[in-house]
């Protein structure tokens, strides 16, 4: 008898800690009425927790700008942030949880785009607005009008590697390391391979490892046979350190190219020495040194004490660009109006450039190349690469390219805003079909 | 053939460790026939313990070899510890109930370490510190071996050949045997068999526990839940060794390890894609299973009804 009221007990202690966590993590919890309530979600425990916590610390600087200067329209803005410890069911099930249980106006999230493609018809159906700060898969504004972003996507962002790649690094050949269960990953290989193959390139091998692998050198030994001038791992810091570091042990020198997924403070740890000769696209660049940049990087530090990456700056503009889209709505009660007036953002000045949605509710901004350096754990600015039908900003354009550096962050930038070229990865952004 | 060779010593590398935590399943498996399934938990403890010890004792910072041996001296005993209580609180109040009973208890436990580390830790993968210092060496064309390549080969060796003497050479040894061979008549004998199945968990968390730490130098990135799937090929390596198998359990491992690195390697020859060396592992099983149930080096055994 008392074996069973052991067991009883502890099996019943065990789910009181467990209850306890859940109510820490859903954030405050205000009175109802005054506020308008905007669910987060994202990964903060799983593999890609850097992604989740910055995204989480970018929206939560914003929000409390917001409510400092008074709200919108009056109402405080409550945020409820869930945990969806970056496995995609997980992440349906915590929105469906926002929008039923605590009946959010509007949702921001997710960072991996397999996440974000998971959660979004649930936002679709329930016809709650959902913008994602940072998946960059074409497909997750796809899922349908309720959904958009701030960010650009990977039609662009692979091309943007690929044209570094052949013009910045002179490489002839390439090859590709993804991760097979990413959708991130899928995408931008393709895109990728795209360009480069147009820009006269060749692909030479396309190899593919899973999270869970235990190590990459199979995959690496493969490549390092073909000798490819560079190496394009479109995949997540957790893996991409790793992998850098298994290269170079086997004696693999050639310069590693990435994407944004690479952007966390982590990668350091995991790849040291390794990550030299390494290079990744991005959003932003917390070393430029442009005003409304530095601002940010001051609060975001001030407040959290760490530099805001890529993924910070993109979640503090979607919640920005959310209350403006409340403000213009007159409010987040009509989820039609919201949905509209976020669709409409237009020339909305955010941290990660100005933000225009298109037709798609996909965000058709620059990219940023940022070269890594190990020794001072910091992404340096390499150049700017702007999508076709976008002017570099009004400094740079009125200049003939080559006299460009009047402003230093855009001085080797623009091979895409040249007169005459038509190699463009912003047309296939712009006019991006279903697929 | 620089690139075969490269393939077999990323594969054995693997291989060396899956073998070192084969080991644990097949010894707790010779001695109370139970699958252990909370084996590849312990693991990632002992990844975790290394972690801990490393980072507060200021091995992180500095490299040398004596961070290293009391990183993995340090991580084996706490690892063992675990084990032992594991096996105290957990196995030993159901050993005497059916074999089912014994199972599900051993995935209940499994579950519960790993979510008490989630707990504990959160699930954010942390980055284990380099110990050594980390070279790369060319050994065949250009095969390249790095140091904590040759670490794994070298303090499993060193691992499996101890193992071997205390299992043949010593008095526990012989008791193992004794109770591994019929658990009442060793009683009968004199012998404290309690002991002896706490013993045996002792060594088979702590060669697990230094799987965790060789690995954690060869792929630095720990997380609660890093041992499910190693732990399930382990143990697949131990069917295929032959379960109870101790010499099994190094040859399945290093096998599984190997077979896994080649499909990386040429699987896209025969249409077999890279990302498919999961499923290499327990194809393998399956066929062992219709073959050889009794696995490589096993012996089969007529069950008792």
């Amino acid at each position: 008898m008392t074996r069973v009221f052991l067991a009883i007990s502890l099996v019943s202690s065990v789910f009181l800690t467990f209850a306890c966590v859940d109510k820490s993590g859903t954030g405050t919890v205000g009175p109802a009425g005054d506020t308008i309530k905007v669910g987060v979600y994202g990964d903060l425990t799983g593999q890609t927790s850097s992604f989740g916590q910055s995204t989480k610390n970018g929206i939560e600087l914003a929000v409390e700008e917001i409510n400092a200067a008074g709200g919108v329209n009056g109402k405080k803005i409550q945020l409820i942030i869930e945990d969806d410890q970056g496995r995609p069911e997980q992440a349906k099930t915590v929105v469906s949880k926002l929008i039923n249980q605590d009946k959010v106006q509007a949702v921001l999230g997710e960072v991996a785009s397999t996440n974000s493609l998971a959660a979004a018809p649930v936002a679709q159906e329930a016809r709650i607005p959902m913008i994602t700060p940072s998946s960059t898969n074409p497909k997750v504004t796809e899922v349908g009008d309720f959904i958009s972003r701030v960010c650009f996507i990977d039609p662009f962002q692979g091309s943007v590697m690929a044209k570094f790649a052949a013009n910045t690094l002179n490489a002839k050949t390439a090859a590709i390391l993804g991760d097979v269960n990413s959708d991130y990953s899928k995408g931008l290989t393709q895109f990728f391979e795209q360009e480069f193959t147009k820009l006269g390139g060749r692909v030479l091998a396309k190899e593919a490892y899973t999270q869970t692998d235990p190590d990459f050198k199979g995959q690496l030994t493969k490549i390092r046979n073909l000798s490819p001038d560079v190496i394009y791992i479109p995949g997540y810091y957790g893996q991409v350190g790793i992998i850098a570091k298994q290269a170079r042990e086997l004696d693999m020198n050639m310069p590693l190219l990435g994407g944004d997924g690479w952007d966390s403070p982590e990668i350091w740890k995991l790849g040291g020495e390794a990550l030299r000769n390494t290079f990744i696209s991005n959003h932003y660049s917390a070393q430029n040194p442009a005003p409304e940049i530095q601002n940010f990087v001051r609060a975001y530090k001030a407040k959290f004490n760490v530099e805001p990456d890529s993924l910070a700056a993109l979640a503090y503009d979607a919640a920005k660009v959310l209350a403006d889209a409340i403000s213009r709505a007159g409010g987040a009660n009509d989820s039609v109006r919201l949905k509209d007036a976020i669709n409409s953002t237009k020339n909305f000045a955010g941290v990660t450039g100005t933000i225009t949605l298109d037709a798609n509710r996909n965000a058709v901004k620059p990219a940023v190349v940022l070269e890594l350096n190990p020794a001072a754990g910091a992404f340096q600015f390499k150049e700017t690469i702007y999508p076709e039908g976008m002017a570099p900003p009004a400094t740079a354009s009125n200049t003939m390219p080559g006299n460009m550096n009047l402003n230093a962050m855009n001085s080797n930038s623009n091979m895409n805003s040249m007169p005459g070229s038509n190699m463009n990865a912003g047309s296939k952004a712009n006019t991006n079909p279903a697929r | 053939m620089d690139t075969f060779v490269q393939q077999l010593i990323n594969g054995l590398t693997i291989g060396s460790i899956y073998a070192l935590i084969a080991l644990g399943y097949t010894m707790v498996y010779g001695i109370l026939r139970l699958i252990n399934f909370a084996h590849g938990d312990i693991y990632m403890v002992g990844a975790y313990a290394g972690f801990i010890l490393a980072t507060s004792l200021g091995f992180a910072a500095n490299p040398s070899a004596i961070g290293f041996v009391v990183t993995l001296v340090g991580s084996m005993a706490i690892a063992a510890a675990i084990g032992v209580a594991i096996e105290r609180f957990a196995y030993r109040p159901v050993r005497k109930f059916s074999k089912m009973t014994t199972l599900i208890t051993a995935i209940g436990m499994s579950l519960f370490i790993e979510y008490l580390f989630v707990f504990i830790f959160s699930g954010t993968p942390r980055s284990f510190p380099q110990l050594l210092q980390n070279d790369s060496y060319t050994i065949f064309g250009n095969a390249t071996i790095s140091t904590s390549q040759m670490l794994i080969f070298g303090v499993s060796i060193f691992l499996m050949i101890a193992l071997q003497y205390i299992i043949f050479r010593t008095k526990i040894g012989k008791a193992m045997r004794a109770v591994s061979f019929n658990i009442n008549s060793a009683k009968l004998m004199g012998i404290n068999t309690n002991f002896v199945i706490a013993f045996t968990f002792a060594i088979g968390s702590a060669l697990a526990a230094a799987g965790g730490v060789l690995t954690a130098q060869y792929n630095p990135k720990i997380e609660p839940l890093m041992g499910i799937l190693i732990g399930l090929k382990a143990f697949v390596a131990a069917v295929l060794g032959g379960i109870g198998n101790i010499p099994g359990a190094v040859l399945g491992g290093l096998l599984i390890g190997a077979a896994e690195t080649l499909v990386v390697g040429y699987g896209s020859y025969i249409g077999i894609p890279s990302t498919y060396r999961d499923a290499v592992a327990f194809a393998i099983l399956i066929l062992v299973l219709l073959i050889r149930p009794a696995g490589l080096l096993g012996s089969n055994v007529q069950e008792k009804v």
